[in-house]
């Protein structure tokens, strides 16, 4: 929503504020533009989706992995490489013919940010953190997923520090693809919960 | 707080706007701010949180999720005695913008994990399937007890190990390790007759938000 409130003249000044506050910092002593451009190259390149994607993808090929996955999740993405904060205490939920899982943060916009990267905006939007706690399955249908009467929906709203990570369901016709050809698949949304995994047309 | 950070079952924010190939950070800025915090680290999770809830509820919508934390940072660095809102006022306009030094190669920083389990004696109150009530527990700072699973009847789904507990931490008053529960709460307990059918939220509570179902 800040979008539409924001003008040119706003952002000037909020870009210069936050150079005045790194250049102030700097001088302090207190950070360094590399560790800066390091820790923002980090988000924007080396922790994203693809990461979750490995995990799930992996997951639907390897039973005794997905049991892991499942039972020890911190463990089994450790495995993969992956953890730091907003992980310590990850729970994965597994999607079911009758089960689907939503995840949201009503309080702030807690994240899994070692296998999801940083939140997208709608994620941290109050549009989402407001309803879909209320009507779910409403809202998931104006998103674009329509969850049959009888599929259960189960949001998990993380209030403290365990983060929450949707196992989706394996789309049907995936038999023969390969391990990287199906992570090429698993969409972020699809393992927020608000969309299923879908074979490309 | 009941603060307009609460979100849970607010009506009136219309619909979720998704933005397609949404790129990490919008704004050179928002990724300055975020670097900045990342990179001097050990901050105090719980009042980082409180600090952004206490944003008044119309900066708090209007400044979106990277101004919140610019704000939470300023507040932050100005009672830490770091750097005054004056200074940084003075600053303005006569910062060069900072050049991106790093080519992309050779990154050394990584993200230190935080682990927030620590080790108690007693043992949980609860367990997996018992019933509870959660308390009219509305205190003036921060709690992470959202406002719509007060006063409410669920079932224990999941026993954590104790945690650092939140409404102490953010003030200062110490870590205060509690039990964390996954507490499931049917849809009709939380919204009503109207609720959705079919439909449960599951709420991560500590230990003291919760009695057993009388």
């Amino acid at each position: 929503m800040s979008k539409h409130h924001d003008h040119d003249h706003e952002h000037s000044e909020i870009a210069l504020r936050v150079e005045a506050i790194e250049a102030l910092l700097t001088e302090k002593g207190l950070i360094d533009t590399k560790t800066v451009d390091e820790v923002i190259r980090f988000y924007e390149q080396d922790v994203g989706p693809l990461n979750g994607a490995k995990v799930v993808a992996r997951a639907w090929t390897d039973a005794a992995y997905k049991d892991r996955l499942l039972r020890d999740p911190g463990g089994a993405i450790a495995e993969m490489g992956f953890g730091g904060p907003e992980a310590s205490h990850l729970v994965v939920v597994e999607n079911q013919p009758r089960v689907h899982n939503v995840v949201v943060c009503t309080l702030c916009s807690c994240y899994p940010w070692a296998v999801l990267g940083l939140p997208p905006n709608w994620y941290k939007s109050p549009a989402y953190r407001s309803r879909v706690v209320r009507e779910p399955r409403y809202l998931l249908r104006e998103m674009g997923l329509d969850l049959a009467e009888d599929v259960e929906i189960r949001v998990w709203d993380s209030s403290a520090e365990v983060r929450y990570l949707v196992l989706p369901e394996r789309p049907a016709g995936t038999e023969a693809l390969t391990t990287e050809e199906l992570a090429v698949l698993v969409t972020r949304d699809a393992m927020i919960g608000t969309a299923h995994v879908k074979v490309p047309a | 707080m009941n603060g307009i950070h609460d979100m849970g079952g607010m009506h009136g924010f219309g619909t979720v706007e998704v933005e397609p190939d949404e790129p990490v950070f919008h704004e050179r800025w928002e990724s300055r701010v975020f670097g900045m915090i990342q990179s001097l680290g050990g901050s105090n999770i719980d009042a980082g949180r409180h600090s952004i809830e206490r944003l008044d509820p119309v900066s708090y919508l209007e400044k979106g999720y990277y101004g919140r934390w610019l704000a939470a940072f300023e507040r932050g660095l100005s009672s830490a005695g770091v750097l005054t809102p004056a200074e940084v006022d003075a600053r303005m306009g006569s910062a060069e913008p900072t050049a991106s030094t790093a080519s992309g190669e050779g990154r050394t920083w990584r993200p230190t994990s935080r682990n927030y389990v620590r080790k108690v004696d007693a043992a949980p109150k609860f367990s997996v399937g018992q019933n509870i009530t959660t308390r009219n527990h509305q205190p003036g700072g921060h709690t992470r007890l959202p406002a719509y699973g007060r006063c409410r009847r669920g079932v224990i789904v999941r026993v954590h190990p104790a945690m650092v507990y939140p409404d102490d931490n953010a003030h200062g008053r110490g870590e205060n390790p509690q039990y964390l529960y996954t507490v499931r709460f049917d849809a009709a307990e939380l919204w009503g007759p109207g609720a959705e059918a079919n439909t449960g939220v599951h709420i991560d509570l500590f230990e003291p938000y919760l009695e057993l179902e009388a």
